[in-house]
């Protein structure tokens, strides 16, 4: 494991991305890709506290007892997500409106759990904490991407503002319903997995 | 950890635990002002929305200022003193249906909008204009298709014409029944008539657009395609909310005092 800083950060967001390989956290993929204000929030919020738990568990790893090192790698976790919460709450009133279960959702957020339990445990500080940072842009990446797709074409509109006019504001473009409902976000999930294992086989899995 | 001291994880969580509730404890008491603020004010924005005052370039408080919040008594729509029901500002009507003091169960058939429990007493916004009441600005609610849509109703001084309307809370689809928070939808209520000459609800929604002319265009909103059964609940809060239950005895009262008045 004598990979640099920089390849510990990078690797995640395409050679090895949490959600287009990994598969982990489409769960909330799903939920906040609405609208890239949401998406961007929600990579910021989950890169946080990936960092911040990655860091902290990798801290204490010597004294985790390992029988009960889940739980307590969850109690971590789940103390970080309420803080996120809070502030959110505090400070980006709107946005914590339109996220909300879904930051609370963070705990169960398999990324967190699995690069904690698959990193952190193991390594040492600070590639932990870079570690942490790499997966949350990766998970970021995929967020915004499908983000992207699903507000211009479902809504019109990029990051709020409106970019094709729809027809229920007296313009020309009808909108794609079904991009707007999250059921939409597997599709787009699939193809960009499709299209990152293509570009790199070296992802694709042996049968 | 080969040979771990069995005590260990139990101490080591206790630890653990302790220093996590601090931490959450901490941000959710210190953060609290801060987050009760930020309700308050959302909600103003959307008085501020319905009452078609709503302006980027000042601040919520400033544009706030004409507008004064009262109690009424929903049964006899007369005011309440301030300061007899907890708190004008702090009062929450909503949890209040559930008390036992504040609220009471609505009669199954009269359940149009079908929120089982009504409270007693409900807070109105009166936006003044040299001590005349110019309009009245009242929260309604109830249930659409997926769930309960809370909004504030605007009312000109004539207690009857929509000045306007902002849906603030609601779980319906997005692009379809979502479209209540449409602007452009909600600009639509405005100068539309709740009342018929004989006092009773006549506001309805079409199926699609509604009549430009003609008797009951001003009576007539649009309704949302593709969202039947939210427009049908959008319907129907608002014939519950005007009817007997919600704010005609209020609503009765203000005109009454609009016609002594002069």
């Amino acid at each position: 494991m004598a990979e640099t800083k920089t390849e510990l950060l990078s690797r995640s967001i395409f050679k090895r991305n949490p959600i287009a390989l990994l598969v982990l956290g489409i769960c909330s993929a799903l939920a906040v890709t609405g609208q890239m204000n949401t998406a961007l929030v929600m990579s910021i919020c989950v890169t946080f506290v990936v960092s911040f738990s990655s860091l902290t568990i990798s801290i204490v790893r010597y004294q985790i007892p390992n029988s009960v090192r889940i739980g307590i790698q969850i109690t971590v976790i789940a103390t970080l997500v309420i803080i996120v919460d809070q502030l959110l709450k505090a400070f980006l009133f709107d946005l914590s409106k339109q996220l909300s279960i879904y930051v609370g959702l963070i705990i169960t957020n398999c990324i967190v759990m699995g690069r904690a339990e698959g990193f952190a445990m193991s390594n040492p500080p600070v590639p932990s904490f870079i570690d942490g940072i790499g997966n949350g842009m990766g998970y970021g990446f995929i967020l915004m991407s499908v983000a992207f797709i699903r507000e211009l074409l479902g809504s019109g509109s990029l990051f709020g503002y409106e970019v094709l006019q729809l027809t229920t504001n007296g313009g020309w473009y009808l909108r794609n319903s079904f991009l707007v409902l999250p059921a939409s976000a597997f599709f787009l999930i699939a193809l960009l997995i499709w299209l990152l294992r293509t570009i790199d086989p070296s992802q694709q899995e042996e049968n | 950890m080969a040979d771990e001291n069995p005590a260990k994880p139990f101490y080591s969580v206790l630890v653990l635990a302790f220093v996590c509730s601090a931490l959450v404890a901490g941000a959710a008491v210190g953060l609290r002002p801060m987050q009760e603020a930020n309700k308050l004010l959302d909600r103003k924005k959307h008085i501020l929305y319905a009452a078609g005052l709503y302006d980027d370039s000042k601040t919520i408080e400033e544009m706030f200022a004409p507008i004064k919040t009262r109690v009424v008594d929903l049964e006899s729509g007369q005011f309440v003193e301030d300061g007899s029901i907890d708190g004008g500002g702090d009062f929450n009507q909503v949890k209040s249906a559930l008390t036992k003091d504040l609220g009471r169960t609505i009669p199954g058939d009269e359940d149009i909008a079908k929120l089982h429990r009504i409270e007693k007493y409900s807070l109105v916004y009166l936006v003044m204009d040299g001590g005349q009441v110019k309009q009245v600005v009242l929260p309604v609610r109830g249930k659409g298709l997926w769930s309960t849509m809370y909004a504030y109703v605007s009312l000109a001084g004539d207690m009857s014409t929509i000045r306007g309307v902002s849906f603030y809370e609601h779980g319906e689809t997005p692009g379809l029944g979502g479209e209540i928070e449409n602007r452009r939808w909600q600009q639509g209520w405005v100068d539309k008539k709740i009342y018929d000459q004989s006092e009773t609800v006549k506001l309805s929604f079409a199926k699609g657009k509604a009549a430009a002319t003609g008797e009951a265009a001003s009576y007539m909103i649009d309704g949302l395609s593709g969202a039947t059964l939210t427009t049908k609940g959008v319907e129907k809060l608002m014939k519950f909310w005007f009817g007997d239950h919600g704010f005609k005895p209020f609503i009765e009262n203000m005109s009454k005092k609009e016609s002594t008045n002069g």
